[in-house]
């Protein structure tokens, strides 16, 4: 038998959802969902708060449990088997909009934990790792202090540098700019375009429209847990199909 | 307008904050700010005083503090502290043979510097700790134990005193501590099967009094061993402390892994962490830190609870002191011999107490 892997051909998507459903007992979070992401293509989720987006990608690395349908990621399905679950999760980082940082632990030991525990690293190689990818997010002076020592802005582009250091290849972001103050929003939008044009799959959860319209090769609209309508940018902010999108980027983009 | 109008009151006088307060005004803040305050003030006062005379006058002016002979004692009007001085061997060391007890002050030496070693965090690694517990252990266990290297063989039932107070407490934290965390786990387990053990356990435990369980290792427990099989009775004892303990400790360490937010495990599983490594790293050290001004009040607590060992007939320092009590010539100075007891307890809870705020201030300060 061939390797599950193997079954991956040149132009596959590398997360596949087919007709994914969710419920929280009665109520259905998600209706259907399908959505295919390529290797290096930038998807941009946004919609209505309760609209299912953060289940959406949620369900992507198994935070949260899908029903019906199929998740396939890197010819993989996500199965209710840990080692699946555990297979696909080292190739997905995932950034979350409260960071999630581990507070007893310095940023150095933030970033080192994964590659050392999950990934057998010797303690100096993921060190210089995690150096590597501090300086990729500009803040190597901070390894040695503590999350809650950092601004906002710092603490989300340490935590992206913490899943950097699992050595993704593909990033999930649960609107990642959401619980930052307006000044800080921009550092952390200027770390994920850099990250966005280094060739990363990325699937952004995010009301930030610009960043939409710079990076994305996709923009999703979901209201109700449906997805409403995907296009790329131009197409999406310049002539949107639905109604519903038309009154969603009307109320967004308005002010 | 001269006046401040109600919508604009006027400003108050500026606060200084280096501003110094006289002691006359402090006074008058304090204990002298009415008519009402001042009397509880000299109330209090004067029953402070009262008693703080009758402890000078009892325990320091008019108290004996050496003869051999009790006559000496009667004849005074203050405490007799001399009946330490004559009875502090029986008292702190029980039964055991009166010739051996320099092993249990060398025992306590062992004791008392691989704890102090132990609790301070630059020793906090496994290449120092191990061979000292290690060490620890077994010269403590032949220094109790004897039956080798020359010395005369001792079984568990003549042991007693403080050291018997300090095997059974460090036995209970140590063996209760880890029991703790896994109900703690368990009751909070997906796997219905290991809730429910640790539901049932810590309920059914926590449900009764501790003389029960005691009872029960020590009485019952044997009938369910095959014939012939002996487990030690200091080690059941032990074990039934510990489990107690345990059981409360758990819905402590419970609480504090319900205060660890939701994005710490899933922050975790993102990182694909097994659950034990989530547990070991990332939640126990952040759940134990919450709680542990409450684990410390239980740890002081299991001290005091080994004085339940008198139901098996063994005499840590408590039981020891109520036997040398008996004696008909001491007998009437039972309170300065219990005064005693309870400073020692004090010496340790205290000493424990100020141990934990010290970590308190560590965990605060980012050392641990």
């Amino acid at each position: 038998m061939t390797k599950s892997t193997s079954t991956l051909n040149a132009g596959d998507p590398v997360i596949s959802l087919h007709n994914v459903s969710k419920w929280y007992g009665q109520f259905q979070c998600l209706h259907n969902v399908s959505l295919d992401v390529g290797k290096g293509e930038r998807v941009v989720v946004c919609g209505p708060s309760g609209s299912g987006k953060s289940t959406l990608i949620r369900c992507i690395n198994r935070l949260e449990v899908h029903q019906e349908g199929q998740i396939v990621v890197k010819g993989l399905e996500m199965t209710d088997n840990i080692k699946s679950i555990d297979a696909i999760r080292r190739n997905i980082g995932m950034v979350f909009q409260n960071f999630n940082l581990f507070p007893h632990l310095t940023v150095l030991e933030n970033l080192t934990l994964g590659p050392t525990l999950t990934r057998q690293m010797k303690k100096a190689d993921a060190d210089e790792l995690a150096m590597h990818f501090l300086r990729k997010v500009r803040i190597p002076e901070q390894a040695q202090k503590y999350p809650l020592q950092l601004s906002g802005g710092q603490q989300q582009r340490v935590a992206i540098a913490r899943s950097l250091c699992m050595e993704p290849e593909i990033m999930l972001f649960d609107e990642p700019t959401s619980a930052l103050d307006p000044e800080m929003i921009k550092e952390v939008l200027d770390t994920m375009i850099e990250l966005a044009q280094s060739g990363m799959t990325m699937i952004v959860v995010t009301h930030e429209m610009g960043f939409a319209r710079t990076v994305a090769d996709n923009v999703v609209f979901m209201a109700d847990g449906r997805k409403i309508e995907s296009a790329p940018p131009e197409e999406f902010f310049g002539n949107p199909r639905e109604e519903r999108t038309r009154a969603f980027l009307d109320q967004i983009l308005k002010h | 307008m001269t006046t401040a109008s109600p919508q604009f009151p006027a400003a108050l006088p500026a606060y200084d904050p280096l501003a110094r307060i006289s002691a006359g005004d402090w006074l008058k803040k304090n204990l002298f700010g009415s008519v009402w305050q001042g009397l509880l003030t000299l109330i209090t006062a004067a029953i402070f005083l009262r008693f703080a005379w009758f402890v000078l006058d009892w325990g320091v002016i008019n108290a004996v503090w050496y003869t051999s002979d009790p006559d000496v004692c009667r004849a005074a009007a203050g405490a007799c502290w001399a009946v330490i001085v004559e009875k502090h061997r029986p008292m702190l060391f029980g039964l055991y043979p009166y010739d051996e007890h320099w092993r249990l002050v060398l025992m306590m030496a062992i004791y008392l510097v691989t704890i102090v070693v132990s609790l301070m965090p630059r020793n906090w690694n496994l290449r120092l700790l191990v061979p000292l517990w290690v060490i620890a252990v077994v010269s403590i266990g032949v220094l109790m134990f004897g039956g080798v290297l020359g010395l005369r063989y001792v079984p568990t039932s003549e042991w007693g005193g403080l050291p018997l107070t300090m095997l059974l407490f460090t036995g209970t934290v140590l063996f209760g501590m880890p029991v703790a965390v896994l109900l703690a786990l368990g009751r909070r387990s997906p796997l219905p099967v290991a809730r429910g053990v640790s539901v049932v356990f810590i309920e059914a435990l926590r449900g009764v009094p501790l003389i029960t369980i005691l009872f029960v290792a020590v009485n019952v427990f044997p009938l369910f061993l095959p014939a012939g099989v002996e487990v030690n009775k200091l080690l059941r004892i032990t074990i039934g402390i510990a489990i107690f303990f345990a059981c409360y400790q758990a819905e402590v360490i419970r609480g504090g892994l319900q205060a660890i937010p939701r994005g710490q495990y899933e922050a975790a599983a993102s990182l694909s962490l097994t659950y034990w490594q989530t547990t070991r790293r990332i939640i126990l050290p952040q759940a134990l830190r919450i709680c542990l001004p409450a684990i410390t009040n239980h740890i002081i607590a299991a001290m005091k609870n080994t004085s339940f060992v008198i139901i098996i007939g063994l005499f840590d320092i408590l039981t020891a002191t109520t036997a040398v009590m008996q004696d008909p010539l001491w007998r009437k100075f039972y309170v300065e011999a219990y005064l005693f007891v309870a400073g020692v307890y004090l010496f340790f809870g205290y000493a424990l107490s100020l141990y934990a705020r010290k970590v308190e201030g560590w965990i605060a300060s980012g050392r641990i």
